[in-house]
C-alpha cells in the first residue's frame, strides 16, 4: 500500500478500518540469498538497501521478538553528524543525507525533524576543541556553527549560565541535526523492504549456525526451523557477542546498560537537542511534550535491559544543574537498553573470519543516528564483497592493526572517573 | 543492585567502581623472548586488551569500593539478572597474583 494524502483521506472516510498491513507476516522459506539476523533499525535498513539498491530481493530478516523491540525502540531518537575523525565524518554525514531523504525514499512518515543540536562548552579548552571539531565538519561539507554565550542565551534563555563549576560559555551548533521517530524508522524500513519482497520474520530466534565441511556458514538454526542462506549478516547490537559465539568468535565488545528517561508532557520548551557533556546529561523534547533525556552508561556489563538508581540520580542531577526549572517536572518513564560497546567507541562493519558470516556491531550508544548509513554500507558489503567507501575503516581487525578510531577516547571501560 | 561488601556491609552500587571480568590474565612480558617472539606476544596482548567473552550469565568480576573501605572485591554476578551470588575480598588475586607481575619489569 502506498501512503499519501489520498490514502489517508480514503481511510478516514471508512473510519480507519481499511488500512492494509504495513508488512506481511510470512513463514520462513527454506533458503534465502541473504539472511539478516536482527530486526532492529540496522537489520531492516540493511534488507531494504539490499533489495532497493543492490537488487538482492531474496532476503529474510529474522527477529527473535518483535521488530524494533531492542535498541531501535529504546534510544532517545537523536540524529546528527557532528563527528571529527576520518572514518566517522563521512559515514555519519552519509547517514544524515539519508535521513533527509528517508521519508520520500521509504514512503513513510518517520517524523524527521531537523531541529538542531547544541553541544555546550564551559571552558576555553573545550571551546578550542569544539572549534576544531566544527572546522573539521565544515571542511567536510557538514554544517557547524560555533556560538558564544550571548547567542546561546537567545536560543535557550532558560539554562543556568552561571553554574559555579560549569558556566556556559557557548556551544557548537549543527542545525541539520535533530530527531526522528524511532519506531516509525523501524516500521518504515520494514514496510519498504517488505514491498520489495523481503521477508520480515518475527518471533524467530537464531539458535545456531549451519556450516559446511570447510566451515563456511550455510544457514541458521532457528526456533522456527533451519533456514539456508547464501550469506548471513548479523546486526544484533547488544547481543553481538552471543550470536558471534555461536560461530566460535570472540569480539572486541562488551555489553553495557544505558538508561534513558522521559518526563511528563509539558508545553513546548526545548527547541532542539541540548547536550551537557560535562554534566553527563542531554535532553530534547518529543512532539508529545515529554522531555527525553539521558546520560552515561551504568558502567558494568549487563544484558538485563534495566539500570540502577545511582545513574538515574546522576542524570537527574545533571539536568537540574543545567536547567533548574525542570525540578518540578515529574519523571514519567525510565528504561534501559543494551549497548554493544566496542573498545574504541566506533562500530564494526566487516566480514568475519568465518566464511559467509558478516558483522555489523559495536554501535555503542550511537546506533540510532547511523541507521540508514549502517544499512546502506552493510548491504554494500554483503552484495559486493567489498566495504563501502564510507565504512571501510570500520574493520574488525583494526584493534590488532592499531587503526582504532577513538572519537571520544573511550570504549567500554573509559576508566576516566 | 546492592553489593554486600565484606567489610562495610550492604551498600548501593554507586559506591563501587567496576573493573570487569576477572578471568583475563595479563600475559607475561617474558613471552617476548620465547619462540614465536613478538608476534606471539602481540597476539596475546591483543587478546588480553581487546577481546572479551562478554558473558551473558554468571561472571566473576572485580569491583572497587571507592566510596567505602577502598578494597578490591571479587564478585560473582549474573549479567542477565544483576543477581550477585558471592562477594569476597580480593587481595592477592588479579594482577598481583599473575606471574606477569613478577616477570613484567615495566614500571
Amino acid at each position: 500500500m502506498k501512503y499519501s494524502i489520498f490514502s489517508l483521506a480514503r481511510a478516514a472516510l471508512s473510519g480507519h478500518k481499511s488500512w492494509a498491513r504495513t508488512w506481511r507476516d510470512p513463514a520462513p522459506k527454506s533458503h534465502y540469498d541473504v539472511v539478516i539476523i536482527g530486526g532492529g533499525g540496522h537489520g531492516l535498513a540493511t534488507a531494504y538497501f539490499l533489495a532497493h539498491t543492490y537488487g538482492i530481493r531474496n532476503v529474510a530478516v529474522l527477529e527473535k521478538g518483535w521488530i524494533g523491540s531492542g535498541n531501535a525502540g529504546r534510544n532517545t531518537t537523536i540524529i546528527r553528524s557532528n563527528y571529527m575523525l576520518p572514518g566517522n565524518t563521512g559515514f555519519y554525514e552519509l547517514s544524515m543525507k539519508l535521513w533527509e531523504s528517508m521519508e520520500q525514499d521509504l514512503n513513510y512518515n518517520t517524523m524527521v525533524s531537523q531541529r538542531g543540536i547544541i553541544n555546550l562548552y564551559h571552558s576555553d579548552a573545550q571551546r578550542d576543541a569544539f572549534a576544531r571539531r566544527g572546522n573539521v565538519m565544515r571542511i567536510n561539507g557538514i554544517d557547524a556553527e560555533l556560538l558564544d554565550a550571548v547567542q546561546i542565551r537567545k536560543m535557550l534563555p532558560f539554562l543556568n549560565y552561571d553554574n559555579a563549576r560549569f558556566p556556559i560559555q557557548g556551544g557548537l551548533l549543527q542545525r541539520r541535526a535533530g530527531t526522528a521517530r524511532h519506531d516509525a524508522v523501524v516500521w518504515g524500513y520494514a514496510h519498504a523492504a517488505d514491498k520489495l519482497g523481503v521477508d520480515v520474520i518475527q518471533n524467530c530466534e537464531v539458535t545456531g549456525f549451519t556450516r559446511d565441511a570447510n566451515g563456511k556458514v550455510t544457514g541458521v538454526e532457528t526456533s522456527r526451523g533451519r533456514i539456508g542462506a547464501g550469506k548471513v549478516g548479523m546486526a544484533v547490537a547488544g547481543s553481538s557477542s552471543r550470536v558471534a559465539a555461536m560461530a566460535g568468535l570472540r569480539l572486541p565488545i562488551e555489553s553495557h546498560v544505558l538508561q534513558a528517561f522521559v518526563s511528563e508532557a509539558i508545553k513546548p520548551l526545548i527547541p532542539g537537542v541540548i547536550t551537557f557533556g560535562a554534566g553527563h546529561f542531554y535532553v530534547s523534547q518529543s512532539d508529545k511534550g515529554g522531555l527525553v533525556f539521558g546520560g552515561d552508561l551504568d558502567g558494568y556489563n549487563s544484558y538485563a535491559q534495566r539500570g540502577n538508581m545511582p545513574v538515574m540520580e546522576d542524570v537527574c542531577e545533571g539536568g537540574m544543574a543545567l536547567m533548574p526549572m525542570i525540578g518540578r517536572v515529574r519523571l514519567l518513564r525510565q528504561w534501559g537498553g543494551i549497548m554493544d560497546m566496542s573498545m574504541d567507541g566506533t562500530p564494526i562493519i566487516d566480514r568475519t573470519p568465518v566464511d559467509g558470516l558478516y558483522i555489523n556491531a559495536g554501535w555503542c550508544y550511537g546506533g540510532f543516528k547511523a541507521t540508514p548509513a549502517s544499512g546502506l554500507t552493510f548491504a554494500h558489503l554483503l552484495a559486493r564483497e567489498e566495504p563501502h567507501e564510507e565504512a571501510r575503516r570500520f574493520r574488525l581487525d583494526r584493534f590488532q592493526r592499531g587503526l582504532m578510531i577513538d572519537e571520544k577516547g573511550q570504549g567500554a571501560q573509559p576508566n576516566l572517573h | 543492585m546492592r553489593i554486600a561488601c565484606p567489610f562495610c556491609g550492604e551498600r548501593e552500587n554507586g559506591e563501587f567502581t567496576y573493573l570487569g571480568d576477572a578471568k583475563p590474565q595479563r600475559p607475561a612480558m617474558v613471552a617476548l623472548e620465547v619462540a614465536g617472539g613478538a608476534a606471539g606476544e602481540a597476539e596475546a596482548f591483543y587478546d588480553y586488551v581487546y577481546l572479551r567473552d562478554n558473558v551473558a550469565g554468571e561472571m566473576d568480576e572485580y569491583w572497587y569500593h571507592g566510596g567505602g573501605c577502598r578494597s578490591w572485591l571479587r564478585l560473582t554476578r549474573n549479567t542477565a539478572t544483576h543477581e550477585i551470588t558471592s562477594v569476597e575480598a580480593a587481595p592477592g588475586t588479579g594482577a598481583s597474583s599473575s606471574p606477569a607481575s613478577t616477570a613484567g619489569t615495566i614500571s
